[in-house]
């Protein structure tokens, strides 16, 4: 039973009260705020916990942190005689989205992701339905085009109108007209592209995409049977080719496990689904054993899923 | 949008469908290369940086400083003086870049040179331990007529300000011919020790300062290839180049000898009278008394 | 000089790539693009130091919108240094006193209230009653006055007529006692009338220039270019630089010696002792025109009596010579060898004779030059004097190129401070209060009654504040200086005599200082072109301007608060019957009709305006208020004191009011329109009859100048295990003394914004400290913090630290010590112990 737009995630409240529905998007803007307020405390408080911004940081003045892409990209711009510490940082970096999910980065940490959220959550207010077709493979022009302009420039080009970097680096540090930029990118995901720079442009995000699709902690679907087919996890998801393979693949013998590296970790589908399908775990194991429905669940008396798969939302 | 999995058991249906994929694909690549030609060309532009605008000390030359540079904003956190930005979107430096500005807020060279010590890229040159050594720009008395030093007026706050003291702004001391009676102190910067910290630029009191810091590369000449300058290379090897003449020998009149390398003809003075000729009982020259030392015990 | 066609080609070439680079270079010099039409210029002296430098200040809409130097002074031949180039901008800080302001609880005057606007009225009859009181309760010597070099004359003869002649008090001392009096007591001591013999026109003509503890480079900046000047176009020109730590004259020095602090006293000795084993003094000059005569030394420290430096002083304060005869003298300087003084001073010993080798030979002319470092010593008195015998031995004095010439800080220090007689010991032109004579011939002269004048001599400085801290000094009117940023040992003795509850302090000044804060009461004060003034330099030229601008709300001259006060004060009030009954038709009067109606003072009328000889007009709000040509009378009155037949001390004679306005300053003595250039030699000098052959020290009765044996003796406080370093105090080129109108000019405060401690960077880094580093320098009286400068273009030697005294936010004065010469009463600003920590 799909369920309609506006009642979207009541179930989910209904069953686990607004908290328990909201977990994992509460914990995340948490821990976004908490990142930006980690590197403010410094200039606020003379506390150095973190000091610099996601392109490069240490950690109380020792450990160092870098993102790796821009270490790529400095070589691609044929500066070899980087430090270190630098490539310290992105090995540091690298390892921990490996372990912890590549695209955590953009759901857990990335503060365009709370623009595009807005955007996405207001475009459901407005119950805007048309959107531009993009590939989401546009992401991987992107992220070659990242590195050929450093290439072609010998400079960290894509640093100019990085939107990701500007918005992180100007909360911190100062934005000047760099909101025109967030102000666009919010518009073009609201207006022009559902979910069009996070899941189709943004080269960080495939880049983040490509160290996942490796990483250690999944969302898993082990609670698949228990799926009504309402389709909130769909509407949801900020990349929902991702839920398939994984949810619809029991017949077929396929994992229960979110395999893809698209899949940004960010746990909406385990909030939003009241019947626990979903849950964080490890790649080759569960850590949460599912709830089995309740008896008088609709689940049990309701057309399969199968009818629904072609409903237009998935792909809207 | 499409899923790439949208195919059909038709070959007409595959026939179009492969076409669209094509169609997508070229589209996406159009789009993505034009925005990547947008970014290199604005790339382009922004390897200009600004004459007004100085890299920290210890920055990488400009255009390895801008592929080593990830714009983490660690050095502006570090400068104790707060005097480092970073270049936000529409300005004329290199978005995220830091940078400083000599008029308003200038290198107070630190001699730990903090800003560079937590670079993780080496955009700043860590190995730069000396704070004299560093090479942020150069500065320039770009107008004679405004700076009140070679008018006659006693400022010198350029040289009085630069902590390189004595060495990178040197005052040239040169009569006035207008008053007749003063000496005029006219700065001059010698770029080899001129760090372009900007200390100068800041304290000058003109309305607008009469020195400026400007990059290296605009500041300076550069002299022809082809051409050394005698002296600096007799200097350097510390001999002539070439082996220097015998002795010359001239003829000349009683009275005047001539100085082959000193002042040429020298009219030789009379000589002085014997000690005691006087009415003092000192020599003439007042040397021969006072080389005798106190009580001649010394 | 003009800009040669290839530096212009060149600097614009320079601007031009500037330009398409994208720096901004305006196209023409923003100053310039102020309409100049309407402009009035007219002439007057610089406001700051003491070389005198004349200015134009233009005036638009009743502004002054501009100045320049002036073209056709021989001063300065159109120059400035860099406070004068901002002299425009220094009467418009943002934050000038416009009323009158006096603490106040529950609408009444109470020590510990807050400032509150009152009027004028109100100001001077609180304050009319505390003086009084203090008067009736304590004497004269309760109330004093403060004052200072920065004076016009005419305000500090008002001044001293008021305080002297009026409240019979000699409680009046300028911060020229801070400044040159160890310069004025040696000059009397030498040559019995006061102020150097010599003029600028030494710069010139000398072929040597010694310059002991004056850093002319920053200090006297257009003396210094036309000292440059000679040294670079005179061949075997020469140039001295002895100090505590090398300053920006070394740069220019071809003998630059840095000494221990002190030991200036045994090097003038060593080279007196030079030129006489080496037979090179001028025998002829020595027998004619010299004594020789010795100082009583153990002479103490100008500390309170009780302080054990004193108690240990066999002669504590004794100034008394005797006549010794030349062989005396030799034997005395004797013991100044070349070793011994090496090893005391730590200069090296070629260095040491070189500079007496200057000195000896007799075909150099040789100038010397000092200032602070000379004046504010233990031994100030004594070691201005030990220059005075090398070049009284030398005969090397008194004709062009030759003298010994002490510079003065303060733009009027000559001319006011000391011509004028506004210290504690004297009378206008010379004269002292001491002297029955010169008091008669003031009291005469003031049309007083006989016995008005004190002849006991008043609190000087320091003196003062131990006196209001003590609660006998109770009533004490500061003028035209920022005292409580100056006086030395602020926590122990200035501040808790200013707050003493028995006290009541009054300040005058344009801004809210440091002085103004601790005061009680505070008076808005006219400045330099608000005012018509006068001046009078080093070299003893008189100069005048015209008040050129209203001054800001009730702003009013220190000479109209002086006469205006006057007024709040009968005779009988201050004055006792005795001495009233020897003039009774004063009976009634108030100080204001005896001191300044007095038919002398009012004598030129004023006709509402003052027009200069292109017709130009001037306000003078003076004489608008009083109703006649106030400055004029004031400065014909005082002109009885140096000019009339019956003057006691000839030699200061000047000229007539009008003549100074007509002339670019005129050198004293003037007689028959003519200046004096070199005094006491023949041709050159009026009083000196015969031709350039002929000296006569015409001070002294004998004719001759007197050489004063004194030796070295060691400084009130040196550096200890505890406190290991010297501090020594100055100023810096772009400000001002402590600064209140400097740090008003944006450009100069961003300049120079904040005084650090510069620091040999061997002993920054024995304290783990960078140049930067934030210290705290503290002394056993105070501490302040501040960052350290080690490259700064003071560059002091290990164990020496220098700080400038201009900031209000960092009082140096906190830490320096309150030791005295203990002969002129001058604080010794340059040496005292302290530690420097990081703070």
């Amino acid at each position: 039973m799909v369920t309609p737009l506006k009642d979207l995630g009541k179930d989910a409240i209904a069953v686990k009260g607004w908290f328990g529905a909201h977990k994992w998007l509460l914990l995340r803007r948490a821990t976004q705020v908490g990142i930006l307020v980690l590197f403010l405390i410094g200039p606020w408080a003379g506390l150095w916990l973190l000091k610099g911004n996601l392109a490069a940081s240490t950690v109380l003045d020792t450990v160092p942190l870098t993102d790796p892409l821009l270490v790529l990209q400095m070589l691609a711009a044929g500066f070899v005689g980087l430090a270190s510490t630098a490539l310290l940082g992105a090995a540091i970096v690298a390892v921990f989205y490996v372990l912890v999910g590549g695209r955590a980065y953009c759901s857990w940490v990335c503060p365009v992701n709370i623009v595009t959220d807005g955007a996405h959550w207001l475009r459901r207010r407005l119950d805007i339905r048309q959107s531009a077709r993009l590939k989401p493979s546009a992401r991987w022009w992107m992220l070659g085009l990242t590195l050929v302009v450093s290439a072609a420039t010998g400079t960290l080009a894509f640093e100019l109108v990085n939107p990701v970097s500007m918005l992180h680096r100007g909360l911190i540090f100062g934005i000047g007209i760099g909101w025109a930029v967030i102000a666009a990118i919010f518009l073009f995901d609201l207006f022009v592209a559902r979910h069009g720079w996070c899941g189709h442009l943004c080269p960080m995000g495939a880049f983040y995409g490509l160290l996942g699709s490796a990483s250690l902690v999944r969302v898993r679907a082990d609670g698949r049977d228990n799926c009504d087919d309402c389709m909130e996890c769909y509407e949801v998801c900020p990349e929902p080719q991702v839920i398939p393979p994984a949810v619809k693949s029991a017949a077929a013998g396929g994992s229960p496990v979110i395999l893809s590296g698209a899949c940004t970790n960010c746990g909406r589908c385990i909030d939003i689904c009241p019947n626990d399908v979903y849950a964080f775990g490890l790649r080759g194991r569960a850590l949460v054993t599912p709830r089995p429905l309740p008896a008088d669940h609709p689940r049990n008396s309701a057309p399969g899923f199968a009818s629904n798969v072609q409903d237009d939302r998935k792909i809207a | 949008m499409s899923t790439d999995k949208e195919t059909s058991g038709t070959s007409a249906n595959w026939l179009k469908s492969r076409r669209k994929f094509l169609a997508d694909m070229a589209r996406t690549a159009c789009g993505v290369g034009l925005f990547g030609l947008a970014v290199g060309l604005y790339a382009e532009k922004s390897r200009a940086l600004p004459p007004t605008a100085l890299r920290p000390p210890g920055a990488l030359p400009e255009n390895d400083f801008l592929a080593a540079c990830v714009r983490c904003g660690i050095c502006v956190r570090d400068c104790p003086y707060d005097i480092l930005k970073l270049a936000t979107l529409g300005e004329e430096v290199a978005t995220g870049t830091p940078y400083f500005t000599a008029r308003t807020g200038p290198c107070e060279m630190c001699e730990d040179i903090p800003c560079i010590v937590n670079c993780p890229t080496g955009a700043l040159d860590t190995g730069l331990k000396d704070i004299a050594k560093a090479r942020m720009g150069l500065a320039v008395v770009v107008d004679h007529e405004s700076c009140i030093a070679f008018q006659g007026l006693r400022c010198e706050i350029c040289f009085n300000t630069c902590p390189v003291r004595g060495k990178a702004i040197k005052l040239e001391y040169r009569a006035n011919k207008r008053s007749g009676k003063h000496a005029l102190f006219v700065p001059v910067v010698y770029s080899g020790d001129c760090t372009g910290c900007g200390l100068c630029e800041k304290a000058c009191i003109l309305e607008a300062a009469a020195i400026k810091v400007l990059p290296i590369a605009l500041a300076r000449g550069a002299l022809g290839h082809h051409y050394r300058l005698g002296w600096e290379q007799q200097g350097e090897a510390g001999r002539p180049l070439v082996t220097p003449d015998q002795e010359h020998r001239y003829n000349l009149p009683d009275g005047v000898h001539y100085e082959h390398s000193g002042r040429g003809l020298v009219v030789d003075e009379p000589a002085a009278p014997a000690p005691g000729a006087g009415d003092t009982p000192f020599s003439s020259n007042p040397l021969d008394t006072l080389n005798r030392g106190i009580g001649g015990a010394k | 000089m003009s800009l040669s066609r290839r530096d212009f080609i060149k600097a614009n070439a320079v601007a031009a790539a500037a330009a398409t680079a994208g720096v901004a270079v305006p196209a023409a010099p923003v100053l310039a693009a102020e309409d100049d039409t309407g402009i009035r210029w007219d002439k007057t002296a610089c406001r700051f130091c003491g070389t005198g430098c004349s200015v134009l200040v233009g005036v638009k809409d009743g502004r002054v919108v501009a100045t320049q130097g002036d073209p056709d002074a021989p001063v300065n031949r159109g120059l400035n240094c860099i406070k004068g180039y901002f002299l425009t901008k220094i009467m418009y800080g943002q934050d000038r006193l416009t009323k009158p302001l006096l603490r106040k609880k529950n609408g009444a005057f109470a020590k510990d209230g807050d400032f509150e606007e009152v009027s004028w009225d109100e100001a001077f009859t609180v304050m009319a009653d505390k003086w009084k009181a203090a008067l009736k309760a304590k004497g004269p010597t309760s109330v004093g006055m403060f004052g200072s070099g920065q004076w016009t004359l005419w305000e500090g003869y008002a001044a001293s007529k008021l305080i002297k002649g009026g409240f019979r008090s000699n409680n009046l001392d300028p911060n020229a006692r801070h400044c040159m009096a160890s310069a004025v007591g040696a000059f009397m001591r030498a040559f019995g009338i006061d102020e150097p013999m010599g003029c600028y026109d030494d710069l010139e003509h000398a072929d040597a220039f010694v310059l002991w503890g004056a850093n002319m480079a920053e200090m006297h900046p257009i003396l210094w270019s036309r000292l440059t000047n000679t040294r670079l176009t005179k061949p075997g020109c020469e140039v001295h630089v002895l100090s505590t730590f090398e300053n920006r004259c070394f740069e220019l020095a071809d003998n630059g010696i840095v000494f221990v602090p002190q030991t200036d006293l045994a090097i003038t000795n060593y080279i007196a002792n030079y030129i006489i084993q080496n037979e090179a003094y001028n025998k002829d000059f020595v027998e004619n025109h010299v004594n020789f005569n010795k100082t009583a030394t153990d002479i103490g420290y100008g500390l309170r009596p009780e302080h054990p430096l004193e108690q240990k002083a066999a002669n504590p304060g004794k100034g008394k010579f005797e006549k010794v005869g030349f062989e005396e003298f030799a034997r005395l300087v004797e013991p100044y060898t070349l070793d011994y003084t090496a090893e005391l001073s730590g200069v090296p010993k070629d260095q040491l004779e070189k500079l007496a080798r200057a000195y000896a030979d007799p075909k150099k002319k040789v100038s010397s030059y000092w200032t602070m470092g000379f004046n504010q010593h233990s031994r100030g008195v004594w070691v201005n004097g030990n220059v005075y015998n090398i070049h009284l031995l030398m005969g090397k004095i008194s004709e062009p190129g030759n003298g010994p010439f002490s510079l003065t800080g303060q733009p009027s220090a000559c001319g006011t401070a000391r011509e004028v007689g506004t210290f504690a010991h004297r009378l206008p032109a010379d004269l002292v209060v001491g002297k029955d004579a010169h008091r008669a011939f003031a009291e005469k002269t003031w049309k007083l009654p006989e016995g008005t004048i004190n002849p006991e001599v008043g609190f000087h400085a320091v003196l003062m504040h131990r006196k209001m801290k003590d609660g006998e000094l109770n009533c004490y009117w500061q003028q035209c200086n920022n005292n409580m940023q100056a006086a030395a040992n602020m926590n122990d003795e200035s501040y808790p005599g200013w707050r003493n509850p028995d006290n009541f302090v009054t300040v005058s000044d344009p801004y809210p200082t440091v002085s103004a804060m601790a005061a009680d009461l505070i008076l808005p004060t006219a400045m330099w072109a608000e005012k018509e003034g006068a001046y009078g330099n080093a070299e003893r030229r008189t100069q005048f301007w015209r008040q050129q601008v209203k001054a800001p709300g009730e702003s009013r001259s220190d000479a109209w608060q002086t006469m205006e006060f006057a007024k709040y004060f009968t005779v009988e009030e201050v004055w006792p019957e005795e001495l009233i009954a020897k003039m009774p038709e004063y009976r009634g009067k108030t100080l204001y009709d005896v001191l300044f109606a007095n038919g002398q003072v009012d004598k030129f009328p004023y006709e509402g305006k003052i027009v200069d000889d292109r017709g130009n007009e001037y306000a003078n709000d003076e004489s608008e208020y009083f109703g006649y040509y106030v400055q004029k009378g004031l400065f014909e009155e005082y002109r009885l004191f140096n000019s009339a037949a019956d003057i006691p001390k000839k030699g200061h004679e000047m000229a007539e009011f009008d003549a100074y306005h007509k002339n670019r300053g005129l050198r004293w003595p003037v007689i028959n329109g003519k200046e004096t250039l070199w005094r006491f030699r023949g041709g050159y000098d009026p009083h000196v009859e015969g031709d350039e052959t002929v000296v006569r020290f015409y001070g002294n009765a004998d004719g001759r100048a007197n050489v004063i044996f004194a030796p070295y003796e060691p400084p009130a406080e040196s550096p200890d295990d505890e406190f290991d370093l010297w501090l020594c105090t100055g100023r810096v080129l772009e400000h001002w003394h402590s600064g209140s109108m400097t740090r008003r000019v944006p450009e100069l405060y961003r300049a120079v914004p904040d005084a650090v401690v510069y620091m040999n960077p061997k002993d920054a880094r024995k304290r783990r400290l960078r140049d930067g580093s934030k210290v705290t320098v503290s002394t056993r009286r105070g501490e302040l913090v501040t960052r350290v400068e080690t490259r700064g273009r003071n560059r002091p030697p290990e164990g020496l630290v220098f700080v400038p005294w201009f900031d209000a936010s960092r009082l140096v004065n906190k830490l320096t010590l309150d030791a005295t010469d203990p002969l002129s009463k001058e604080t010794d600003y340059k040496k005292c112990a302290c530690k420097v920590e990081k703070a």
